[in-house]
């Protein structure tokens, strides 16, 4: 169904991290842009679709105007709003925001850490970090924390006027990772879902106040990876399932016993709906989901498994909307493994 | 990331370094001290073993650990390891200390990434305690260490509870944090793990020990990952879907290849302080193998240590390990026995010895006249702008009878060791020079900071 392409190098090796790749297409340009974290630094690799023009480039995690402190960093991520679209990057220091080429940042949101006491060299015993990235409707994008907030940020269609606007107070774990559907035009009655790491799920309807729709309890596992699809939430947990839940209801459509390992990494293809899942087992699975909203039934199809041999998967992304060709990472290696469909 | 890494990075690479001294110490092994050549004895064997661990499990050392702190960089932590090594009769010459390292690191990040669930990170630590339990049996006092440190690591909740958020945000000091790893969640426990992998990302050094049991592939230094095997407990076998309906009633099941053979899980592993741990990973691999296949070739680049911006921190926390570890036998240098572990190869032309730092100088104060209070104290003096002298403490509980200045020129910076030994404090100023960055302009003759340093301390 799929076979393997040419690889695209990177400058460095991937990092242990949830969701660890982010692809951009860039139709007009024939372009698709990959990101990949290694520990403080992002590196960006843009792709002709012609397989002939690589350009590369690395973006640090730091304060702006800061010459020094650069911290680890925990995922990057496009956002794609109606208007532009912002490369996000979350870190142990705080939020950044870029152009999405990564030329100009545009943002940079300082985490609130905890009050430091009068000892020297004191580190917080709760790791302090922000991790889940999304863009949500017109003008959002939600970050999450390992509070387990989720900060709301308010984007102009130009600009970098971008403002705080509201703090979401629901998860009481690290947050992991956060998904939404129906950005722009298309209304949903749900159209963002939170995981975190004891697995809880929290879906919401955006809006100048955020409203929390449904909480579907975990099971004292974490869910690493989330997506949002026709009104159902896939997620993969630790212990290497994936469960369908319908968003509003939490109703539980599907459990698949997918991976061997720690699921690292879900995408979803919007269009056909493909279903990409990649964990520490070595083994990235294609499926097929089949929503019909008209009688409320999912079904889960496997349809694909590739194997990368002594790797342990940490990113996994699609590359379009219909699934033709999708990307990986593994930690410790240094490319972008690509396969298409045949 | 996770702050909660040093006690597991510690009992891991210093489990694996007791190991391979073990077995490195029975065999036959040519001394530079010509004095004493040929095999080790027994009884050395053992002394150095017991040294080595009662250093490791110091309760001053495991104090220090425990504090919730960064991992830093490979420079610090073969800082502490030498250290460690040199705790006892046993000198490595910098080419041995260097393989040992480089062993060390690649068994542990063997470890970390092939456990199947992130807490059994826990069980691979406690195979280590569990065999240095083993080495040290005859030794009572050392034997109890082992277990106070094992106890304080694992901490079985015994009607403390369970800390909550809340209780963490408020808390003034780690010191009222005992339980570390038992009330942590698998997703922090992952994130803990996340960490050490990338500590120890990049690494490929090919270990022979390794490469001929296929653990690690020779051609690219990867370590193997089997898709074959019991899975970890709590994940189901992979190969199945069930759907359900809106009352939750199974409807449907269908299965699919799962692309690899895999079974049920085993049986599980004690996490208490012992038992059987149910992991053959973290489990002493050399015993039963010669020394000669534990040699380690460098076949790929060292991970960069570039100055990196935290190296006050870094120092900070090396100056307060090195101290923790307590005073070196004094008379090291005599009764020690130089020795090169490993065979000698090629690479063993690079310089062993860092540049020395000429950018510090080593004063004496002897600080008699203050109260105990300042005696137990970390001071960092930075000077600002404003070419003021700003004073800050920190808390080490560590009475010393005397403290060394060290004035890092390059980093504008003076730190009081509370070190016992001379010896450690001039390790430590070189480390310092080795932290620095570019080079600056020479300040002016050290007499004058060392004024200003005495008068400060008058005004206390």
């Amino acid at each position: 169904m799929y076979h393997k392409e040419k690889s695209i190098q990177i400058k460095n090796s991937a990092s242990a991290l949830y969701n660890n790749l982010s692809v951009l297409r860039i139709a007009p340009r024939r372009l698709t842009y990959f990101t990949v974290v290694h520990a403080n630094v992002v590196n960006m690799v843009s792709a002709s679709w012609d397989g002939l023009n690589y350009s590369h480039r690395q973006l640090q995690s730091k304060e702006p105007n800061v010459a020094t402190s650069t911290s680890l960093i925990m995922q990057a991520a496009f956002c794609v709003l109606p208007s532009r679209e912002l490369l996000v990057i979350t870190s142990q220091k705080g939020i950044q925001m870029y152009e999405s080429d990564g030329s100009i940042m545009v943002y940079w949101h300082a985490l609130d850490t905890p009050e430091t006491p009068s000892e020297v060299n004191y580190v917080p015993a709760q790791a302090v970090f922000a991790r889940g990235i999304s863009a949500v409707w017109e003008n959002y994008i939600c970050v999450g924390v390992s509070s387990g907030s989720i900060l709301v940020f308010d984007v102009p269609s130009k600009g970098s006027n971008i403002t705080l606007s509201e703090v979401l107070e629901e998860h009481k774990e690290s947050i992991t990772d956060i998904a939404s559907e129906c950005s722009g035009s298309q209304q949903c009655i749900a159209d963002l879902v939170s995981a975190d790491d004891g697995g809880n799920l929290c879906v919401w309807k955006s809006g100048e106040e955020f409203q929390l729709l449904n909480k579907i309890p975990g099971f004292d596992m974490s869910c690493s990876s989330v997506k949002l699809w026709k009104g159902t939430v896939v997620a993969g947990y630790g212990t290497g399932q994936i469960r369908l839940y319908e968003a509003v209801t939490g109703i539980l459509h599907a459990e698949v016993n997918a991976h061997a390992r720690w699921i690292y990494s879900l995408d979803i293809a919007p269009f056909s709906g493909l279903l990409l899942s990649a964990a520490e087992d070595s083994l990235v699975r294609v499926w097929h989901l089949t929503v019909s909203q008209e009688t409320n039934s999912v079904e889960v199809a496997h349809l694909h498994n590739e194997c990368v041999t002594d790797t342990q998967i940490c990113g996994a992304r699609f590359c379009d909307g219909d699934g033709y060709a999708f990307a990986v990472t593994g930690y410790d290696l240094s490319e972008i493994i690509r396969y298409t469909q045949t | 990331m996770s702050a909660r890494t040093l006690p597991l990075v510690f009992v891991n690479l210093g489990g694996e370094m007791l190991y391979i001294l073990d077995q490195r110490l029975r065999a036959p092994i040519a001394s530079e001290d010509t004095s004493d050549k040929g095999v080790w004895s027994e009884r050395d064997r053992r002394r150095v073993l017991n040294d080595v661990t009662a250093t490791l499990f110091g309760p001053s050392f495991v104090d220090e650990l425990l504090k919730p702190q960064q991992l830093y960089s490979h420079r610090t932590l073969k800082t502490v390891l030498t250290r460690l090594a040199h705790a006892s009769i046993m000198r490595l010459n910098p080419a041995s200390m260097d393989r040992l390292y480089e062993l060390t690191t690649m068994a542990v990040k063997h470890q970390v990434l092939l456990c199947p669930r992130p807490k059994d990170l826990l069980l691979v630590s406690y195979n280590h305690i569990d065999a240095v339990r083993d080495f040290v049996r005859d030794s009572p006092a050392v034997l109890n260490q082992v277990d106070q440190a094992h106890r304080r690591i694992i901490e079985v909740p015994a009607g403390s509870g369970i800390y909550s958020r809340a209780d963490f945000r408020s808390a003034p000091s780690w010191s009222l944090l005992p339980q570390v790893y038992s009330s942590m969640s698998e997703g922090e426990l992952q994130l803990l793990r996340q960490t050490l992998l990338v500590f120890f990302q990049d690494m490929h050094v090919r270990v022979s020990l390794f490469l001929k049991s296929k653990i690690q592939n020779p051609g690219n230094g990867r370590f193997a990952l089997p898709t074959s095997g019991p899975v970890p407990h709590g994940t189901e076998v992979p190969g199945l879907i069930r759907t359900f309906d809106r009352r939750g009633r199974e409807v449907r099941r269908s299965e699919f290849p799962p692309g690899g053979s895999y079974s049920r899980p085993a049986g599980g592993g004690s996490f208490g302080l012992h038992g059987a741990r149910g992991t053959l990973l973290g489990t002493n691999t050399y015993a039963a193998n010669r020394p000669e296949e534990t040699l380690a070739s460098r076949a790929s680049a060292q991970t960069g240590d570039a100055p990196n911006p935290l190296a006050k921190e870094e120092l900070n926390l090396l100056a307060r390990l090195m101290g923790s570890m307590g005073a070196q036998d004094g008379a090291g240098a005599e009764g020690a026995f130089r020795i090169s572990m490993f065979s000698p190869d090629d690479e063993e032309q690079e310089a062993g010895t860092s540049k020395e730092a000429e950018a510090f100088e080593v004063i004496s104060i002897q600080a008699t006249q203050v109260g105990c209070r300042w005696s137990s104290h970390l001071l960092s003096i930075t000077r600002t702008k404003q070419n003021a002298l700003m004073l800050k403490a920190a808390f080490v509980p560590q009475p010393v009878p005397s403290l060394f200045c060290i004035l890092h020129r390059q980093r504008d910076m003076l730190v009081f060791c509370s070190a016992q030994d001379e010896h450690v404090a001039s390790e430590l100023a070189q480390i310092a020079g080795q932290f620095s960055g570019a080079e600056e302009q020479a300040e002016n003759p050290c007499g004058n900071k060392g004024d200003d340093l005495l008068a400060m301390m008058d005004d206390l």
